[in-house]
C-alpha cells in the first residue's frame, strides 16, 4: 500500500461521516472544527483496524491525528516497507 | 439495528432481568447494595464479560446486543446497571489502552467475575472539568503511586481494581489501572442516595496506592483525551440504553395499573387523561428505541459520528426516563410513591442518568456545537462550520 492509497483510504474515512466537509490532506481537522477531541479516540479505533496496525503509547499524541497527511505519516512508519 | 423482540439471546435477557434481577432490586435498593452472587451468576452466564473478545473470555457482543442487555438490566435494576457499566468502561478501557501483560492479568478475570472493574474520575473539587483532577501519580522504580480522593466511585466498595485518572507531573491527566490488593486504598460507602441507591457510590481515598509497571493505560497526558474518552462514551452508549430500559418498565407498570385500578366506575386507562399520559409514555420509548438503535449501529460500523449520536441518545434517553418515570409515578397515585411499588425507585433513579457520564449541560454543549456542524445550510464550497476544537 503506497503513502497515496493510504492517504486516499483516511481521507474516505473521515469524509464519509463529515457530510460534504470540504477539507485538503494538510488541514488541521481539530483546528478547522471538522473534529473535535471527543472523536479523536474514534479516530484511532478506525485506523488501528482498518490497517492492522497497534500504536504505541508516545505515538498517541492528538499531534499525529491532525490531518490526513499526518495520519498517513505515522501510517507509512508502521506499514513499511509496505509503504513508500 | 437492535435485536429483533423475538430474538432468543435478547429474550433471555429480557426474562433474566423479569425473574431474577427484578424481584431482588427493591430489596437491594433498601439495603443499599448488591450482593457479589449477582455478578458471579451473570458471568456463569457469559454475560459479565459479553462485549469482550473471545481472545479475553467474552462473547464478542455486538453493540446492539450489549444494548438490548443494558436494556433488560436497566428495566430490572438501575442501580445494578450502573455497576455493570463502570465494569464494562473498566475492561473497554483496559482492552483499548492496556499493554497486552495488563490485559492478559485483567480481562479474562474480569469476564469471569473474578475481578470487578471500576472507575475513578470526580472528585470533591473536580466534576466535569475532568482534566483538573487533583489526584497525584508518582513515578517510583516499580511504577507509580496515586494519592488523592475520588467522589460518587459506583462500585466503590465492590470493585477489585479502577481506572483512575491522575495528574502525573508536567503531562498532566493520565489513566491509571490500580488494584485494591496493592494496598492503600481506603472506600468509604456514601448512604442515602436520591438514586441508583443500590450502586454502593463511594468516597475512595488513595493513599500512595502502588500501581504495577504495566498499569499505565494509554499514553502520559492522554488519559483523558483517549482513555477516559472511550470509558465515557461507552458509559453513555449503555446508560442510554438502561433509561430505556427503564422507560420500558416504568410503562409496563403504568399501563398494567390503568387497567386494573378502577375510579369513577371505569378503569384508569379508559380515562382520557390519563391516555394522554401513556401516549406520552408510548412516544418516547419508541423515540429512545430509534435513537439507540441507532447509536448502536454506527458503533458496530466504527463511524466516527457514532460518539455524538451515542451523546445524542444519552441525552435524549436520560431526559425522556426522567418524565417517563413522573408520569408513572403520576398515574399510579400514592401507590406510586410507597414501598410496594418500584416506580417510586423508576423515579428516583431516572433523575441519575440526568448527571452521569457527563452532565446532560454538557451534553448539550456537544450537542448544540455538532448540530450547527450537521445542519447549517452553507452554499456550495463553503466549509463545514465549526464543532469544536
Amino acid at each position: 500500500m503506497t503513502k497515496e492509497d493510504i492517504a486516499q483510504h483516511v481521507h474516505g474515512f473521515v469524509a464519509k461521516f463529515l457530510q460534504g466537509a470540504d477539507f485538503d490532506d494538510d488541514d488541521d481537522i481539530f483546528a478547522l472544527g471538522l473534529v473535535n477531541s471527543l472523536m479523536a479516540m474514534q479516530l484511532v479505533l478506525f485506523l488501528e483496524k482498518e490497517f492492522a496496525v497497534k500504536f504505541a503509547k508516545a505515538e498517541l499524541k492528538l499531534d499525529n491525528f491532525r490531518s490526513v497527511e499526518r495520519m498517513t505519516e505515522l501510517l507509512a512508519t508502521k506499514l513499511q516497507p509496505a509503504a513508500n | 439495528m437492535g435485536l429483533e423482540p423475538d430474538s432468543s439471546l435478547g429474550e433471555a435477557f429480557r426474562r433474566y432481568a423479569v425473574d431474577t434481577i427484578a424481584p431482588r432490586a427493591d430489596a437491594w435498593d433498601a439495603a443499599e447494595a448488591i450482593p457479589r452472587d449477582v455478578y458471579d451468576d451473570l458471568a456463569a452466564r457469559g454475560w459479565l464479560g459479553g462485549s469482550l473478545s473471545a481472545e479475553w473470555g467474552g462473547a464478542g457482543w455486538s453493540a446492539a446486543v450489549l444494548g438490548e442487555f443494558c436494556a433488560a438490566i436497566g428495566g430490572a435494576s438501575m442501580s445494578l446497571l450502573s455497576t455493570l457499566t463502570v465494569h464494562q468502561m473498566a475492561m473497554s478501557m483496559i482492552a483499548q489502552w492496556g499493554d497486552d501483560s495488563l490485559r492478559q492479568r485483567c480481562l479474562p478475570a474480569m469476564a469471569s467475575g473474578v475481578m470487578l472493574g471500576g472507575f475513578g474520575l470526580t472528585e470533591p473539587a473536580v466534576g466535569c472539568a475532568a482534566t483538573e483532577v487533583e489526584t497525584l501519580a508518582e513515578k517510583t522504580p516499580e511504577g507509580w503511586t496515586l494519592t488523592g480522593t475520588k467522589k460518587w466511585t459506583s462500585g466503590g466498595t465492590l470493585a477489585d481494581g479502577f481506572v483512575v485518572l491522575a495528574r502525573l507531573g508536567d503531562e498532566g491527566a493520565t489513566a491509571f489501572w490500580a488494584e485494591r490488593s496493592a494496598g492503600g486504598l481506603t472506600s468509604k460507602l456514601i448512604p442515602g442516595m436520591l438514586g441508583f441507591r443500590a450502586a454502593m457510590n463511594t468516597e475512595q481515598q488513595f493513599d500512595h496506592v502502588p500501581v504495577a509497571a504495566d498499569g499505565l493505560l494509554g499514553p502520559p497526558g492522554g488519559g483523558f483525551a483517549f482513555v477516559f474518552n472511550t470509558g465515557l462514551d461507552l458509559g453513555r452508549f449503555i446508560i442510554a440504553w438502561g433509561a430505556l430500559g427503564l422507560m420500558r418498565a416504568s410503562l409496563a407498570a403504568a399501563a398494567t395499573y390503568a387497567t386494573t385500578r378502577r375510579q369513577f366506575g371505569k378503569p384508569l386507562a379508559e380515562h382520557q387523561l390519563i391516555q394522554r399520559h401513556l401516549a406520552e409514555m408510548h412516544t418516547s420509548v419508541r423515540a429512545a428505541e430509534g435513537l439507540c438503535r441507532r447509536a448502536a449501529a454506527l458503533r458496530d460500523e466504527g463511524a466516527l459520528n457514532s460518539v455524538m449520536e451515542t451523546a445524542t441518545a444519552k441525552y435524549f434517553c436520560s431526559q425522556a426516563a426522567s418524565r417517563v418515570a413522573d408520569l408513572a409515578v403520576q398515574i399510579h397515585g400514592a401507590e406510586g410513591c410507597g414501598p410496594d411499588r418500584p416506580v417510586q425507585r423508576y423515579f428516583r433513579d431516572a433523575r441519575i442518568t440526568e448527571l452521569i457520564e457527563g452532565s446532560n449541560e454538557m451534553q448539550q454543549i456537544m450537542l448544540g456545537q455538532y448540530a450547527v456542524a450537521e445542519h447549517a445550510t452553507r452554499p456550495p464550497g463553503q466549509r463545514r462550520p465549526r464543532i469544536s476544537s
